[in-house]
């Protein structure tokens, strides 16, 4: 079964960029611009694992973890935070509100693909 | 990746703009939440895809930029003037390096270390004092995966021996493999105590992933405690009852193994230790009473709740969340609407697309034209037809235009940091101010317009606007505001550019003008003509097109340029009030509405917006004025003669006016002349082709086109002329004083 990961970024470069490596790691790939097109993504998906940006528009991604969170059908998808800095009291606030763990930007793909297995089932 | 570069350098112009219109708005006032966040998403965003490309500079600049935005952010310093004025050069600077990054080139190494500091210093004022060179820091960011801080891991309160009696469960079916008891040289074991919490779970960590990718790492031996697992009547769906002990035989680190549980660092109870010798009393019974996976299944742990309890939950739970994702959702439509409407289009296939519209105008009206000639009547069926054509030609031709059509916003965008700078470099305070910034001009005009603009704003600076002491003096405001403004008017664009400052100051360009050689000392002149003295050449102190970036670069090359865009500007000056620049620009390069007349045989093309009114001279009107100048009297005013035919070198000599017909124009310093033509043919839409790539420049000729009968008749450059003329008569002028005064 392959997996399926869902990312929220708001950056088209760092979109692309999920999205290759994903991609080459044979990974299906759904892809949402900030929170709040990631929960309408996951309105009609059920992906196994979440990948998502802090800083963006509209829903940020904290707002995102806890409406994910929220969910019922969707809770229990392990959600991975890309942070650009391993500045703490972000790390934690994501934590706090149920990110499961995090990449550090900028991701390199093997970092980012074991981090996803090491998440998913 | 190439091409994943080249999405970020274009996601970074968007975020420049971004960020810049931000920080202009958060100096206006506007320092609401969402506008000092988008400013800082715009840092953060550039800073991010940067470092994914390994962009160390830009990396380390846009960090310094983006912490001390986030102190702005979160409030913990106040945005006051000075720190948005950083904050705006910032930007510029970013600018500089994301451009440098994209093409290379030089860079300003200097002032990017002075801005580092600067911004350091208003993010912590002790800051700077402690550093030595920050441009030679390692980046505090140069973001890698950090390794997880070897910090003591807490003692669990109850060392793990002390209460539970190990029931063992052999992992071995569901781990693959491990539970060697031998050890290869090299290997250390280590023993790991593991205790989830229920957060744990909660955040959609598995422990038995975990538990997998532990034994990956070399041989382990994994026994689950479950002695904490209550009976099922008091048992919480959601909490967590297992833990772990682990016998791990590793060639690996001791991080490598934190490092497996480094997302849940804080949702569990861990120990790892490292056993100084084998232990062969830590011996795995091997008893698998049941396998893990059904044994959690009963203790309802982890993420193998039963359906049931977690719907119920879930209920409880998500009431309100669920309400935001509603809100969200109903808030999330039109911006996705938004998003779908542009597409990228190469300009070439635009540009190909009007040249062929050209051929079609060209083509539908030698058509007319010849359905005319056939003698067709104007109600037949084939002439209503050809009225139709027209009207779609037209306005298939609008539309097309209007594919290059693009705001003046960005140029105008770029003009604030000029104005920043030129203020820094001059010590003056300066506001800019910007209308109709959406207004629509050809892109060719707009990327034509930067260069000019820039010449007038730096000038409206720099001579324009007094110094912040003189102006107090005067009674003004200390700021002194620049204003520009474009709109359409009549079919052209009008872009004016305006400052509150001294006006000019007519004595010295008069002054100036004459030590200088371009006007006679003695010579009468109106204040217009004066004003219109610091667009002739050789009036500037700036003496070469290359100075085009630098600073007080002659008016008559800002001239030169619009001109050649097919534009006028025209100065207006009041003392101790300001002056104004306006440029009157075409809507497009590509076509313009002419009067097609006949000189000497010749068929050429007037444009219709230098045209004031045509008339046919009386004898009473005309005047000759010295040996060769005419002037017409119209309205009580002089306007001077001009035979086109001859300036153009048709016939030696000039025609008589009262045969000729006068075609009023108005020249780009707005004086009127009069140009003599045979007759009036009618008035015409003509598609420009360009002489100067086709053939090579020609006095008094713009451009050339293709008339309806198929014909090519060239475009009179009207400016040119009139100038010319002027220059003839000038010279005749001072010819004649010199041979007075022999």
């Amino acid at each position: 079964m392959k997996k399926t990961v869902l990312t929220v970024d708001d950056s088209r470069t760092i979109r692309q960029m999920l999205r290759a490596a994903l991609l080459d790691a044979g990974m299906e790939v759904l892809q949402a611009e900030d929170g709040v097109q990631g929960l309408e993504v996951l309105d009609g998906s059920m992906p196994d694992v979440i990948v998502t940006d802090i800083n963006m528009p509209r829903m940020d991604g904290f707002g995102f973890i806890e409406a994910v969170r929220g969910s019922e059908r969707h809770r229990a998808i392990p959600i991975l935070v890309l942070t650009t800095e391993s500045v703490d009291d972000k790390k934690d606030r994501a934590r706090r509100l149920g990110a499961t763990g995090w990449i550090v930007k900028p991701f390199d793909p093997v970092k980012l693909v074991s981090a996803i297995n090491r998440v998913a089932a | 990746m190439a091409a994943i570069k080249q999405t970020f350098f274009q996601e970074c112009e968007e975020q420049l703009a971004e960020l810049e219109t931000g920080l202009l708005a958060i100096e206006s006032g506007e320092t609401d939440e969402d506008t000092v966040n988008a400013v800082f998403r715009a840092v953060h965003s550039i800073k991010g895809g940067a470092g994914a490309f390994g962009l160390e500079d830009l990396v380390r600049f846009a960090h310094t930029f983006e912490t001390t935005l986030d102190l702005v952010r979160s409030g913990q310093i106040q945005p006051d003037a000075g720190l948005i004025k950083l904050m705006l050069r910032s930007s510029d600077t970013l600018a500089d390096l994301v451009r440098y990054s994209r093409d290379g080139g030089d860079k300003d190494d200097a002032r990017v270390s002075q801005l580092h500091d600067e911004l350091t210093r208003a993010a912590d004022p002790n800051a700077v004092a402690a550093e030595t060179k920050p441009a030679k820091k390692q980046p505090k960011n140069a973001a890698r995966v950090p390794q997880p801080e070897p910090e003591p891991v807490e003692e669990p309160e109850t060392s793990p021996e002390d209460d539970f009696v190990p029931i063992t469960i052999s992992f071995d079916d569901l781990l693959g493999g491990g539970g060697g008891e031998t050890q290869d040289d090299g290997q250390q074991v280590y023993k790991i105590w593991f205790k989830p919490k229920p957060e744990l779970y909660a955040k959609a960590n598995d422990a038995i992933k975990l538990l997998r990718e532990i034994s990956a790492l070399g041989d382990a031996d994994i026994a689950c405690d479950i002695s904490e697992v209550p009976l099922l009547g008091e048992l919480d769906p959601e909490g967590a009852y297992l833990s772990w002990n682990i016998r791990l035989a590793t060639t690996e680190p001791e991080a490598k193994i934190r490092e497996v549980f480094e997302f849940v660092e804080f949702d569990c109870d861990l120990t790892v230790e490292a056993e100084p010798t084998p232990d062969p009393d830590f011996e795995f019974v091997p008893e698998p009473i049941v396998p893990v996976d059904q044994r959690a299944d009963e203790a309802g742990e982890g993420p193998l709740i039963p359906d049931a309890v977690l719907a119920k939950i879930a209920e409880i739970a998500s009431a309100e969340p669920a309400k935001a994702m509603t809100a969200a959702n109903s808030q999330a439509q039109p911006a996705q609407a938004a998003a779908q409407t542009t597409i990228r289009v190469d300009l070439d296939r635009v540009d190909r697309l009007i040249d062929l519209v050209g051929e079609l105008v060209i083509n539908q009206s030698m058509l007319t034209q010849r359905v005319t000639e056939a003698g067709i009547a104007r109600l037949s069926d084939v002439a209503v037809g050809l009225d139709d054509l027209e009207q779609l030609t037209r306005e298939i031709q609008d539309s097309v235009m209007a594919i290059r059509a693009q705001p003046v916003r960005p140029i105008f965008q770029r003009m604030s940091r000029v104005v920043r700078e030129v203020a820094d470099m001059t010590g003056k305070s300066v506001r800019l101010v910007t209308e109709g910034e959406n207004c629509e001009v050809d892109k060719t005009v707009i990327e034509r317009l930067a260069d000019p603009l820039t010449h007038m704003i730096r000038n409206a600076i720099d001579h324009g606007l007094e110094k912040p002491e003189e102006r107090v003096k005067a009674g003004k405001p200390e700021q002194g505001v620049v204003r520009m403004s474009a709109a359409h008017r009549s079919g052209r664009v009008i872009i004016e550019v305006s400052d509150d400052g001294a006006g000019i100051n007519r004595a010295r360009v008069k002054e100036i003008a004459i030590k200088k050689g371009v006007i006679e000392a003695g010579v009468q002149l109106s204040d217009g003509e004066i004003d219109d003295l610091i667009f002739a050449p050789g009036f500037s102190t700036a003496s070469t097109v290359s100075d085009v970036s630098g600073r007080g670069v002659g008016m008559d090359v800002v001239k030169r340029s619009i001109q050649a865009l097919g534009g006028r500007i025209s100065i207006s000056s009041k003392p101790g009030k300001g002056t104004v620049f306006t440029l009157s620009l075409p809507l497009t390069l590509a076509v313009l509405d002419g009067m097609v007349v006949t000189v000497a045989g010749q068929t050429l093309v007037v444009p219709l917006t230098a045209i004031v009114e045509t008339l046919q001279p009386k004898a009473s009107d005309v005047h000759g004025l010295g040996e060769r100048a005419k002037v017409i009297a119209i309205r009580g005013s002089f306007i001077p003669l001009i035979d086109v035919g001859n300036k153009l070198g048709y016939r030696e000599e000039e025609a008589d006016p009262i045969n000729s017909v006068a075609i009023m124009v108005e020249s780009e310093n707005r004086a009127q002349s009069a140009l003599m033509v045979d007759g009036i043919i009618g008035q015409q839409q003509v598609v420009i082709k360009s002489l100067e790539t086709n053939y090579g420049q020609v006095f008094g000729v713009a451009a050339a086109t293709i008339l309806g009968d198929g014909r090519v008749a060239v475009i009179l450059d009207v400016d040119a002329i009139v100038a010319g003329n002027r220059s003839d008569t000038a010279k005749a002028d001072v010819a004649n004083r010199k041979r007075n005064a022999a």
